[in-house]
């Protein structure tokens, strides 16, 4: 297996190192250190895939990230196979597997070219105007045919095995771009003693100098020079040198995001190595040595595999050793091909042709070229081309008009001229300015602190370029005095020429602006016909500069195309903005390492793995596990929900509380502050006593609840809801500190201090008893809603006396790292009164059948007091508490609000769904007047019949009517109830 | 990501640090309850949302945890001034809004 | 206008494409309308469209500080539903289901309205009770929406992961099938050239940079970067720049604008079939006729008219994507854009007359506006013509926050838009 294209004499690639790799199945030989594409090239394969939308035969354009053709699926095994990777950038590595796209059967026949052959009817946003006849067939025909033919690669459809890391980091200067300047600013810039980073795309730094062969620096090789600093740069500890790094986004204030290509070069990467690295670095100042995108050349069928760019020819030439074709042509309006030629010709390669839409050209590169023999053809145009799955031929005429000629070649080198990139800087916020003369956009004034260097900021020539580079690195490290270092001599090619748009205004056959996306000249003329006049409308409606390559080599002539047709200057058209990312960033590298649990960590309570071995099943509630349900004997939910209500009210059970959000309010006018806080009365609440709070926000609505211990005059033990301890905690803060400053209070989050343990039910004084000291547990030292300090199994702790059950209950406070031992040790007692653990759900039924309210769940965001049925914890005498004013607005004081009652169904196995809307009238007709719905729905062992709360309209007013819950298989009658269903009088917390 | 300047820990810490807490110097009302339904409104829901100078509040709500306004502009995004909550407006020479 | 068909391709196609006329027209602008519509998204050229339509008011200026269909119509992630909670927000959008549903043949311009069905997944117990109100009151409403079990989530969208292992698993599913996306662009330049036909002018590269009032107080007409034009009734339709726009007529309005980013990720082969949305992972995701990924991530924190936001909020849309679809890491991100929106207190919209005799506001979607596209426009074009607000939009109005008779769906729903 040879590699017939491959140049023994030419390249940097050590021969003595081959790599085996497969297209399309087929078995070829690279070298280490070959892309994918060079590869290709050297065992002569051009054709790698098809186009978007006409399905065209497609070569390989440039040896870059710019690539708008050679994608391609690269499967690494069965959960890695990753579509859309450009040729141009893949490294080739022993046992590659890479298959050609959107196509079918194969890349040599693919039946979608039939929409090349109807493409006359495909011109730009055809869809618009057809496919709506008749209506139906939009959705069930047209659309999923377009989708079929849509899109490239495929999709991978496993989980992807493989790891993706994140990183932050600061520097002083951070340079993008490792070419000529880029190294020349990194260089000055570290020589200031800066903190450098300096992120290179390619594997090795260098840039241009691939493939420049007259570029010579401080007497060095322009190429051996580049890799002489870089190895200078790699010495420095101020300095960290990326390779494999794009410069992806410039943010607000100097942060620039690079994702870092680890593994994917590798034949057998490490497992637990990332694949690729986002980093995040916020520099003091940036310099963008991003350098220049050479453009194609618009003409008909210049989309023909074997048409090249002119400098991806010489780089795999110079770089790489590969000839691109045994006989090639040029067709250029640029200096830079004529060299690409010559390096061809002195490699050995046949030179057919070199044809220049410009009339005046001149200079060493063209006597250089009449000295060999080449023909020489200024002011001539390409304006055809042959050759199905590769250029055969050109056809080639003067631009004035005249005799036309076929001239064979099996490559063109294009090159329309260099269009800056100026990328990075544009999403800076910086802004563009347009030089009439070279018909380039080139970086203007700064939004942040950011400099630009090099063929990006419009340099003409190498010397040119490592003088910026030196000057704005050592600006950028802070040196005052200019440079720090400095080169004897810079020379290279210069950057001459360039044109944009078609040589001719032919109106001929497919002359391609943009190649993935199949968009011609004449699509381009057409969306200005149409009265598209924006760029952006242009842009949007021929889908121009839209594909993956975001338009790299081709927005500028489409620009230009659009602008010659409306008549005006350039600028005036516009430019499209640039997003990031410059080029695609894989989901992965952005998610990092925020998959499974790492995606949002998970809170567990202290008692969480007692839970857990004894069977709990869990729910999410926002990030905590809390136990739902203990099932015993493989029962199911609503089974082991009924035992475990049951046990309670019969015996006890015992609960984990923890998750539930707690706040200590601290300070000599804690009082006052809580007066603010919440409805309730709180001056007059007895040291030792709790009270149950409600939460208002400056609107009335009700935002929180729970019960509040006095521990002294100047401390209050807060609960919150579990869900809601974060924002009560901010809400209060925000309060104490710019609204009421002058109060002196503490507040300190406590919520994962205290593992609290519920112990509810007739025996769960019996079952605590035994373990409490320093504390009178008799009714008449410790009423119902009651706080006591003492200690528990030898741990100090704070004991409520508290029911959300209903029943004689207590709140066990202690400091989290004893939870699980006097859980435990609660458990053990427990176990001696037949009690239950019980989980969250039983946990609501109880509550429900008390009518507790749980907010969230009763309330909305949209509930008052009043409507909850808890007027009565408003303070009557206060002057003012957070929500007071709210409260009164007219609608909140309305008749026919939606007020909290029971439902009991006239059939009492009936259990109502949660949501269920609630009506008058059953067999009204859509849309019904809906009255409210459910918002809690239990079957409740304990009173032996189905429970419910709603929101009805009026409801409080409705106690005993009939009302209605349309289901769709037919509506369910229900009774409107107070909404406390078990123990009316309310005896058993006391008793 | 934005960088804030935190007026209270006196350095620059990324806005991952930080919660947005609405207009700033929209004080709460001494007289709640003489508050017309109409100031009621100004205060609670109408906000200026400024193309260009907005006073904000921010919270350290990872770091001091402190409460402090800050001069942004909506336009680049870009921090004008931070200073402690209470402190007046401070004038922006130049900036214009 | 003439008429878009296979036909006009065909016809077309025989001579090069060269005969198709302009979409619209350029015009200058007149010294005087009868109505100016100020903003030239799909919500503005679909009021104008509209009143000329089905009021015969065709003396209307749509005037667009940039080009026609450039903010949020042409920047958002296309996703169309109308399973409100609320009867004024069912009304609305389910209104605007049904113009959805036929109005590529109304335009003669294929809009790709694409009812590929619309999953909500609930990942806790909450989001379940929610999303089964939602349900409940979506069907006595006639607005169709259903329960699916996570199997058959699954089975509507292979991609979802499923496993009881997930950080958050799915409990469950809503789905209305009659929502979907349709394309962006289309809708705006389909409004457009419909409207164009019937007379109106849209004007571009025209920003408004004042509000004329009488004596009386009324509108007179607009100062613009191209002149003084007159007119008796000015509707503003400017997304994330209404506070701006309301502030020349001395109109307060409660709104807050915030950066909303969205992006694409490469074309591939069809993969996703339906739109997912998911308010606890926070995620939107869907794939568009071209075969890209459209996720939608969420809202900056501040307030700002940089149509910029943080890459942070892009990675945390990101993870949540890759935590619903593990498969899709590998997948790349291929552009991201930011819009600004405009978001009241209760999350809902403000189309209604204002205290200024003569000016209209239709504001405040916050990040939901495009799927009301046709009936927001609808309606407005209502409102202005007569006066006085149509049924539907009766209840939106600007004085709604005094008394507190908020239609307030984020916080019923906790659901994203």
């Amino acid at each position: 297996m040879t590699q017939p294209f491959r140049i023994a004499t030419a390249g940097r690639l050590g021969h003595a190192d081959p790599v085996r790799f497969s297209f399309d199945g087929r078995i070829l030989m690279g070298l280490s250190g070959d892309t994918l594409a060079s590869a290709l090239i050297a065992n002569g394969i051009h054709l790698v895939g098809r186009s978007f939308k006409y399905h065209r035969p497609r070569g390989i354009v440039s040896a870059g990230a710019e690539e708008p053709n050679a994608l391609v699926g690269i499967h690494r095994d069965a959960a890695r196979r990753t579509p859309n990777v450009r040729a141009t950038v893949q490294e080739v590595y022993e046992g590659l597997e890479a298959v050609s796209q959107n196509r079918w059967p194969s890349l040599a026949f693919d039946v979608g070219a039939l929409n090349d052959v109807a493409s006359p009817f495909f011109s730009a946003g055809f869809y618009y105007k057809t496919f709506m006849w008749p209506k139906a067939a939009w959705e069930r025909l047209y659309e999923p045919f377009i989708r079929r033919a849509a899109g490239l690669g495929v999709a991978p459809d496993r989980p992807d095995p493989d790891l993706y890391a994140n990183r932050f980091a600061h520097c002083d200067v951070l340079v993008i771009g490792g070419g000529a300047a880029g190294l020349a600013a990194a260089l000055a810039a570290a020589e200031t003693g800066a903190q450098v980073i300096l992120a290179d795309e390619q594997a090795q730094t260098g840039g241009a100098l691939r493939y420049e062969t007259g570029a010579v620096i401080d007497g060095q090789a322009g190429w051996d020079w580049a890799q002489t600093v870089t190895a200078d740069l790699a010495a420095r500890d101020n300095v960290r040198l990326l390779t494999r790094t794009t410069g992806f986004g410039y943010y607000a204030q100097n942060m620039v995001g690079l994702v870092e290509r680890l593994t994917d070069h590798l034949a057998a990467p490490d497992p637990a190595r990332p694949r690729e690295r986002l980093w995040q670095v916020r520099a003091k100042r940036a310099v963008l040595a991003t350098g220049a995108i050479e453009r194609h050349m618009v003409f008909p069928g210049n989309d023909r595999p074997g048409i090249m760019l002119a400098s991806a020819a010489r780089t795999y030439l110079n770089h790489f050793g590969v000839a691109v074709g045994r006989n090639i042509a040029v067709y250029a309006a640029d200096d830079g091909a004529w060299l690409a030629a010559l390096d061809l010709h002195r490699a050995g390669v046949g030179v057919a042709a070199i044809v220049d839409a410009r009339a005046d050209v001149a200079g060493p590169h063209v006597e250089e070229a009449k000295r060999l023999g080449v023909a020489c053809l200024p002011a001539h145009a390409v304006t055809g081309t042959t050759g199905r799955l590769r250029v055969s031929s050109i056809r080639v005429s003067p631009v004035a008009g005249g005799a036309a000629r076929d001239i064979a070649c099996d490559a063109l080198l294009t090159s329309a001229g260099w269009t800056p990139a100026v990328h990075l800087f544009s999403q800076s916020r910086g802004k563009l300015v347009f030089e009439a003369e070279t018909q380039r956009f080139l970086p203007g004034s700064n939004a942040q602190d950011v400099a630009c260097a090099g063929a990006c900021a419009g340099a003409s020539g190498l010397a040119e370029t490592v003088e910026q580079g030196l000057e704005a690195g050592a600006r950028a490290g802070g040196a005052t005095g200019g440079r720090t270092v400095a080169v004897r001599e810079a020379r290279g090619e210069s950057w001459t020429g360039g044109m944009l748009g078609p040589a001719d205004n032919g109106t001929g056959a497919k002359a391609f602006v943009d190649f993935q996306n199949d968009v011609t000249a004449k699509d381009i003329r057409q969306a200005v016909r149409e009265g598209m006049r924006s760029i952006e409308h242009v842009k949007r409606f021929t889908t121009t500069g839209m594909a993956t390559d975001q338009g790299k080599t081709s927005n500028m002539h489409g620009l230009a195309i659009a602008a010659a047709m409306l008549g005006k200057p350039i600028p005036e058209v516009g430019l499209t903005t640039f997003r990031a990312p410059y080029t695609p960033v894989t989901f992965g590298a952005l998610a990092g390492h925020s998959r499974g649990a790492l995606f949002e960590p998970v809170r567990r309570t202290p008692i969480h793995s007692w839970a857990e071995e004894n069977g709990a099943e869990f729910e999410d509630v926002g990030q905590w596990k809390r136990a739902w349900y203990f099932p015993r004997n493989g029962e199911e939910l609503h089974a082991a929900v009924a035992r475990e209500c049951r046990t309670v009210r019969a015996s006890a059970g015992i609960f984990d509380a923890s998750t539930l959000g707690k706040i200590e309010v601290v300070g000599p006018d804690a009082a006052r502050f809580m007066e603010l806080m919440y409805t309730n009365p709180w001056t007059k609440l007895g040291v030792g006593r709790c009270r149950y709070g409600v939460m208002l926000r400056e609107d009335g609505f009700i935002y929180d609840d729970g019960v509040v211990g006095r521990l002294a005059e100047d401390r209050f033990h807060v609960t919150t809801t579990t869900g809601g301890a974060p924002r009560v905690l901010n809400h209060m803060e925000d309060y104490l500190q710019t609204e009421f400053p002058d109060l002196r209070v503490f507040l300190t989050s406590t919520s994962e201090q205290w593992a609290v343990i519920a112990v509810q039910g007739p025996r769960s004084r019996d079952i605590i008893a035994p373990l409490v000291e320093r504390i009178d547990l008799s009714d008449e030292a410790m009423p119902h809603m009651s706080v006591r300090e003492g200690s528990i199994c030898g741990v100090p702790t704070r004991l409520f006396r508290m029911s959300f059950t209903g029943e004689r209950g207590f709140e066990i406070n202690v400091p989290a790292d004893f939870g699980r031992a006097v859980w435990e040790a609660v458990w053990a007692e427990g176990r001696k009164h037949d009690a239950c653990a019980y989980g969250t759900e039983a946990m609501h039924v109880l509550r429900a059948e008390k009518g507790f309210i749980i907010v969230g769940q009763e309330t909305d965001g949209t509930v008052t007091p009043h409507d909850a049925g808890l007027g009565w914890a408003i303070g009557r005498n206060k002057a003012d508490f957070v929500g007071m004013r709210g409260l009164r607005r007219a609608d909140l004081v309305a008749p026919g609000r939606k007020q909290l009652v029971g439902l009991k169904t006239k059939d009492p196995d009936v259990v109502l769904d949660e949501g269920a809307q609630i009506v008058a009238d059953p067999n009204q007709p859509v849309p019904m007047t809906m009255l409210g719905h459910v918002t809690s729905s239990y079957w409740s062992e304990n009173c032996g019949r189905s429970i419910a709360l709603a929101l009805v309209a009026g409801g409080h007013d409705r106690m005993g009517e009939t009302l209605h819950v349309p289901m769709p298989g037919g509506a369910i009658a229900v009774e409107v109830t107070s909404t406390v269903f078990f123990d009316e009088k309310g005896e058993r917390a006391n008793g | 990501m934005l960088l804030i300047h935190c007026p209270y820990c006196q350095e620059e810490r990324p806005e991952l640090e930080f919660r947005h807490a609405g207009e700033a110097h929209i004080a709460r009302p001494t007289d709640m309850a003489a508050l017309s339904d109409a100031d009621f409104e100004r205060f609670f829901f109408i906000r200026s949302n400024p193309k260009g100078i907005v006073f904000e509040r921010w919270r350290h709500i990872h770091g001091c945890a402190r409460f402090f306004n800050a001069a942004r502009d909506t336009v680049s995004d870009r921090f004008l001034a931070t200073y402690r909550a209470g402190d007046p407006k401070p004038a922006l020479d130049g900036e214009g809004a | 206008m003439r008429r878009y068909s296979v036909f006009a391709i065909a016809r077309e196609a025989m001579r090069g494409h060269r005969g198709w006329p302009e979409q619209w027209a350029s015009p200058e602008p007149k010294k005087r309308y009868d109505v100016i519509i100020v903003g030239a998204g799909g919500h503005g050229l679909g009021t104008a469209y509209y009143l000329a339509k089905e009021h015969g008011i065709t003396n209307v200026a749509v005037l667009e500080k940039g080009w026609l269909g450039g903010g949020n119509t042409g920047r958002n992630t296309t996703i169309i539903r109308s399973n409100y909670l609320y009867d004024e927000s069912a009304g609305i959008y389910d209104h605007a289901v049904r113009l959805w549903d036929g109005l590529s043949q109304d335009l003669n311009y294929n809009v790709m309205y694409s009812p590929r069905g619309v999953m909500m997944l609930a990942h806790n117990v909450h989001d379940v009770q929610v999303f089964k109100r939602h349900i409940h009151a979506n069907r006595l409403n006639g607005v169709d929406n259903e329960w699916l079990t996570p199997e058959e989530a699954k089975a509507y969208c292979p991609p979802l992961n499923i496993s009881r292992n997930a950080r958050y698993p799915v409990m469950g599913a809503a789905l209305q099938r009659r929502g979907g996306t349709a394309r962006h662009d289309a809708v705006a330049w389909g409004y457009a050239r419909a409207a164009s036909a019937r007379g109106v002018d849209i004007i571009q590269n025209c920003e408004v940079t004042g509000i004329n009032r009488g004596p009386d107080g009324a509108v007179t007409g607009v100062e613009t970067t191209r002149g003084t034009i007159g007119a008796a009734k000015v509707g503003v339709v400017a997304a994330g720049h209404s506070s701006v726009l309301m502030q020349m007529a001395g109109v307060q309005v409660p709104l807050e604008s915030y950066p909303l980013q969205a992006l694409v990720s490469e074309p591939v082969k069809p993969v996703f079939p339906c739109v997912v949305m998911s308010n606890t992972v926070h995620a939107y995701i869907s794939q568009s006729d071209k075969g890209e990924l459209v996720i939608g991530a969420g809202t900056d924190q501040y307030t700002s008219y940089s149509q910029t936001g943080g890459l942070h909020i892009i990675q945390h849309t990101l993870d949540a994507i890759v935590e619903m679809f593990p498969m899709f890491t590998r997948m790349k991100m291929l552009r991201s854009w930011g819009g600004i929106v405009d978001v009241t207190p209760d999350r809902s919209p403000i189309l209604a007359k204002t205290p200024v005799k003569g000016l209209y506001v239709n504001c405040g979607w916050g990040t939901g506006g495009f799927k009301a596209t046709p009936s927001s426009a609808h309606v407005f074009a209502h409102t202005i013509a007569r006066d006085e607000p149509h049924r539907i939009n009766a209840p939106f109005t600007l004085e709604r926050f005094r008394g507190g008779r908020l239609i307030d769906e984020a916080a019923a729903a906790a659901v994203a838009h």
